[in-house]
């Protein structure tokens, strides 16, 4: 059969290109069918990777967050018709002690080849999760939700028990949904969230608070911190941490930032604070992201709230288009996948 | 019911290759109408695909799906017509006499050598076949179509914002298309060759459904090739 795929050729420039692919293969064949817009496709979309990213990557379908249905599967494990989540992290070998969201063997979807934006996808038998009970449009955005639930287990297993008050920087999506996590996760801990833009934070509801960052009283006492601001804004973010969390502390960091960060050593040693950093999910983390979701359908209809548009999709203009609304968009751009 | 018929009745005496039927040449490892056939059989809103073929080349092309697809149900090999709107009629007279005809049963026909069709054209014939009852896929003509009687002198020129080139798939009701064809004279069924405009001259609205200008049909050795370039295509060159 003849694949179309939809490859970043240039920064802006949305191209087709035909894969000759064959439907008898052990592989998973699904239909996507909706699509999310993350802001690390937007960075390669409005060419602010650096240049020898974009050389070398492009062209590449972009796209990591996606749910879709099975159409085929030779050995019948997962029926026509089926919702699946797709993990975008590939990996090709197993290691007793680095996850295979961090192997560097590990291709990514979008990153190290073709994301999901494809007529048909093939996907590895492993990398499906099923998702039959969670609001497409929803199911399309869970990577990101499985990010936050990657980070928040890891802080779990990874920081001292005290976890009466933890902070949350950044009002973007990635904040919303890790403190969105949080709460669920740590339904006794005081969740507060912080951020620059009021219009943003009026959406944290389920915060114990949510405040501008020029506002933090001087008193204020964290206990640990997840840090989802990213970029130049990293820097500030982390200060202020630094400033408010208590010792030995736990910091995730889950911001990606295209530059050098500078951070001040000299109070994160006198804390002795631990820094972690988190980014990518693994099959795990869908599996455990899925269940909560269908467990607990208040979540759904939350992370439902920061999906602005959804928009369909039936050709490359409109896709274009989709990109171009999205960077006006303080949340989430979903596609409906019509090509 | 919802069933798909690829037409694939030609002799490819345009080719060049009399010998070999243009739907049975080689696209990127695999005969045409196998990638054709392929990109039906992952929808899965069809119930059975039946493939139209001229009677020498049914057994061929029953090996060779055997050979790039394997045993499938859902595949019914037959044998073609004497022009493309035969094929259409002896594919509709084959569901007949296995599942009857029901009011709401549809078809959507499709050249078999025009393997580039996509999803979604495939997803908007469906759904306009069942909602109007027929429907054409078209693209905006791209050059000027001028109109000739002679071949020597311009009759006219259509404007061109109201002209649109035809592709495949072509659906329809089935029962709707069957009375259609046999309203048709025996000299009728000789000029007409295309089942949307039996449809327009017997006063049926059918609708349009934007196709792509991809999805070419491959009947000369230049389309083949081009066929071959889009495929081989590297997008950083």
């Amino acid at each position: 059969m003849i694949n179309q795929v939809y490859q970043l050729i240039a920064p802006r420039q949305i191209g087709i290109t035909f894969d000759e692919v064959s439907t008898q293969t052990e592989k998973i064949i699904v239909r996507p069918t909706y699509l999310s817009i993350c802001a690390a496709d937007q960075r390669y979309y409005t060419g602010k990777r650096d240049p020898e990213a974009l050389r070398k990557k492009l062209p590449m379908a972009l796209i990591h967050e996606a749910t879709g249905v099975v159409v085929r599967d030779a050995r019948g494990e997962f029926k026509p018709g089926e919702k699946v989540l797709l993990v975008p992290n590939t990996p090709s070998v197993h290691d007793n002690y680095i996850s295979e969201n961090y192997l560097s063997t590990s291709r990514f979807r979008a990153s190290g080849f073709d994301g999901f934006m494809q007529e048909y996808v093939f996907m590895d038998r492993d990398r499906l999760v099923r998702c039959g009970q969670i609001l497409p449009e929803v199911a399309s955005v869970c990577e990101l939700v499985s990010v936050a639930m990657h980070s928040v287990n890891t802080f779990m297993a990874g920081s001292h028990g005290r976890r009466e008050h933890i902070g949350v920087w950044g009002d973007g999506n990635l904040g919303y949904v890790t403190s969105l996590m949080l709460t669920k996760l740590l339904p006794e801990a005081k969740i507060s969230v912080f951020g620059i833009d009021p219009y943003k934070l009026n959406f944290f509801s389920f915060a114990d608070s949510a405040c501008h960052i020029d506002d933090v009283p001087a008193d204020l006492h964290i206990d640990h911190a997840f840090e989802c601001v990213g970029g130049q804004a990293s820097e500030s973010a982390i200060e202020q941490i630094i400033d408010h969390i208590n010792p030995e502390g736990t910091v995730m960091l889950m911001g990606v930032s295209e530059s050098n960060v500078p951070i001040k050593t000299r109070m994160m040693l006198e804390k002795g604070l631990r820094f972690i950093g988190r980014s990518r999910s693994g099959k795990q983390d869908f599996i455990d992201t899925a269940r909560y979701l269908e467990r607990y359908p208040d979540l759904q209809s939350r992370i439902k709230k920061i999906i602005r548009e959804v928009i369909p999709v039936s050709n490359i203009a409109e896709i274009s288009g989709a990109f171009e609304e999205d960077l006006t968009q303080a949340f989430k751009t979903v596609m409906k996948w019509n090509v | 019911m919802i069933y798909a018929g690829i037409l694939a009745g030609g002799t490819g005496k345009r080719m060049g290759y009399v010998d070999t039927p243009k739907q049975f040449l080689d696209l990127g490892g695999k005969p045409l109408i196998i990638h054709t056939l392929e990109k039906f059989l992952l929808n899965a809103r069809f119930e059975k695909i039946y493939v139209g073929v001229v009677k020498d080349w049914i057994t061929h092309t029953e090996d060779i799906i055997m050979k790039y697809i394997g045993g499938n149900g859902r595949i019914c090999v037959c044998e073609g017509g004497r022009d493309r709107n035969g094929t259409i009629m002896n594919i509709i007279r084959r569901i007949e006499e296995s599942y009857g005809l029901r009011d709401e049963d549809i078809i959507v026909t499709h050249d078999a050598v025009r393997p580039l069709l996509s999803h979604r054209i495939i997803e908007d014939n469906i759904d306009a076949a069942l909602s109007c009852g027929a429907c054409d896929t078209i693209i905006p003509a791209t050059d000027t179509i001028v109109h000739s009687l002679d071949a020597e002198y311009l009759e006219e020129i259509p404007d061109r914002k109201k002209i649109y080139q035809g592709q495949t798939p072509q659906s329809f009701n089935i029962n709707l298309i069957k009375k259609c064809f046999s309203n048709l004279s025996e000299s009728d069924k000789k000029v007409l060759t295309d089942a949307c405009k039996i449809c327009v001259l017997q006063g049926i609205k059918v609708k349009v459904v934007l196709g792509e200008v991809y999805n070419i049909k491959i009947t000369t050795p230049y389309d083949l090739k081009v066929a071959n370039a889009i495929l081989k295509e590297d997008l950083s060159e």
